[in-house]
């Protein structure tokens, strides 16, 4: 027999990577250095002392977060939020694929979860810090009890969505139960999965913040909550600068391994779109 | 043919699905058997019920009432010995995984080393002729290319009997006929059984060594038909037989009169 490689669709060969990474950082950085000059003529005509010129901010920026306050802050704040996010996901994909493939389950637990996620985060707060006292472990439980959400319910709609004919398929060939699971459940919820924790990072990344500022020696939050409460404006917006950062860095991050899980899933969408 | 043994045995097949609005009888009486090694075809009109016999036969419904034999065993479930090519061949192949994952998943509960289920996909995927798309994602490869997938799935599988429902339905006359001669192939020279669902009566004509003609809704089986056609067949010289002809008129017209339910009586319901 014959193969046919002649007829498979390859995805379009990249060209000069170089010239592409500088074209998209043009596209990028443009707009907010513009507002950035713009702020500034804006700034150095102001007298209001509570909009520092961007040069004063950025001088704030480097003697404020470059040194010990990277250890005593930041690293404190990036652990409480990988470790609420990566709680997040563990709990919302365990029990959203427990309860999207158990029908009875779903329609149990459907309304309770609809309760539950309408609460806003914050006010588990104080409850959290009663009863758990000002500890990294009650942060990261706010955060899960914020982010856990759009993951759990995301899982719970993709697991319940896998095609039909698949499973069948799966069924016909006796595939065991375990290898269903990793090789057709999980894969076919993933963009729902994705789509889930993307929303969750967002939620985590302010929960992180609230949580800190309400009750902590440490961290992001508790930093520009103290700035502010001292009038050290610049060191203020430095801290919301630093927060802006990290919330881009997430979404980077995210979208490289998101590319990477959902190859098939883009790869497809480019096939019926040419 | 008397040295073969039988390898699967329906019975008083009957199916009803219980719905709120009433009771739907979908198969009312179907019996036949099949030999060891044979290609048989089974046709009827659209909404004959079809894809639930299938169904029934694979152990993926349960039966109303009659029985399964498979080997002489009952079939409750899924049998090892049975292997389904799917017609929507998009929704059968799993896109996350490359070709070469997709026929290997069934094998991997086996109890087979690495080696062993390595020799058997690169075997099917020879087979089928997609030897040098194995790293490709199925969704990549055209319509007939990923129902070729599913073939060798299912060979590699190493069934006794394949099963295909309607699978050349979605794909274009040319690469039906191509498909079509590949399962002949496959039939000739590894001896696997096969049982070809079909609404085109051409395709079971020219395919089958017997066609089974199911009657309309609640279904029963209209006719068995030997094809007494010769075993070498080709898609010009055998389409081209004053017995080809007579043999689809034949089909054509017990069609017909299924379709206006012209048709004897059927035997009574149990």
């Amino acid at each position: 027999m014959t193969g046919y490689p002649g007829r498979v669709a390859f995805p379009p060969r990249r060209r000069r990577l170089g010239f592409r990474i500088a074209a998209s950082l043009r596209h990028a950085l443009g707009l907010p250095m513009l507002l950035l000059v713009a702020w500034g003529l804006v700034a150095t005509r102001a007298t209001s002392q509570f909009f520092p010129d961007p040069l004063a901010i950025s001088q704030a920026f480097v003697d404020t977060w470059v040194g010990p306050a990277f250890v005593e802050d930041v690293l404190p704040s990036l652990y409480r939020l990988g470790l609420g996010v990566a709680a997040s996901i563990v709990l919302g994909v365990a029990a959203g694929t427990v309860i999207g493939l158990a029908h009875w389950l779903r329609e149990l637990l459907e309304p309770l979860l609809e309760f539950l996620r309408a609460i806003p985060p914050p006010v588990l707060i104080p409850v959290a810090m009663l009863l758990l006292g000002i500890t990294d472990t009650m942060k990261v439980v706010v955060v899960v009890s914020g982010a856990v959400w759009p993951i759990l319910l995301n899982t719970i709609e993709g697991v319940r969505a896998t095609d039909s004919v698949m499973t069948e398929t799966a069924t016909s060939f006796r595939v065991t139960w375990w290898e269903r699971l990793r090789f057709l459940v999980l894969p076919a919820a993933s963009p729902r999965i994705m789509a889930g924790v993307r929303q969750a990072l967002s939620v985590a990344l302010i929960l992180m913040v609230i949580s800190e500022m309400f009750a902590s020696s440490s961290g992001l939050g508790y930093r520009i909550a103290y700035f502010q409460r001292n009038y050290l404006i610049a060191e203020m917006w430095s801290g919301i600068l630093l927060l802006g950062l990290v919330g881009v860095l997430l979404a980077v991050a995210f979208g490289l391994v998101e590319r990477r899980v959902l190859r098939w899933y883009h790869g497809i969408r480019e096939v019926n779109r040419a | 043919m008397p040295d073969r043994s039988t390898l699967l045995r329906v019975e008083h097949l009957r199916k009803v699905y219980g719905s709120s609005t009433g009771d739907v009888e979908a198969i009312r009486d179907i019996s036949f058997s099949m030999d060891a090694g044979q290609l048989v075809c089974i046709v009827g009109p659209s909404g004959c019920g079809k894809t639930t016999l299938l169904k029934c036969l694979a152990g993926l419904l349960r039966p109303t009432g009659g029985v399964v034999e498979m080997d002489g065993s009952p079939v409750t479930g899924p049998s090892p010995a049975m292997a389904v090519v799917f017609q929507e061949y998009g929704r059968s192949l799993f896109p996350w995984l490359t070709v070469r994952g997709n026929v290997e998943l069934p094998l991997r509960h086996q109890k087979l080393t690495r080696a062993e289920r390595h020799t058997l996909v690169a075997d099917a995927l020879a087979a089928v002729g997609l030897a040098p798309v194995a790293g490709s994602h199925p969704w990549q490869l055209s319509g007939g290319m990923q129902q070729r997938v599913a073939i060798a799935r299912a060979i590699a599988y190493q069934p006794e009997v394949l099963i295909m429902d309607e699978p050349f339905a979605a794909v274009d006359a040319q690469t039906r006929a191509d498909l079509e001669d590949l399962v002949r192939e496959l039939h000739v020279s590894r001896g696997i059984s096969v049982l070809f669902v079909t609404h085109d009566i051409d395709e079971s004509v020219y395919l089958g060594q017997r066609v089974l003609v199911l009657s309309q809704s609640p279904t029963w089986v209209q006719e068995d038909l030997a094809i007494d056609l010769p075993p070498a067949r080709d898609q010009i010289t055998t389409r081209a037989l004053p017995r080809f002809t007579e043999l689809r008129t034949h089909v054509y017209d017990q069609i017909q009169r299924a379709k206006r339910g012209q048709v004897g009586s059927p035997p009574a319901a149990p």
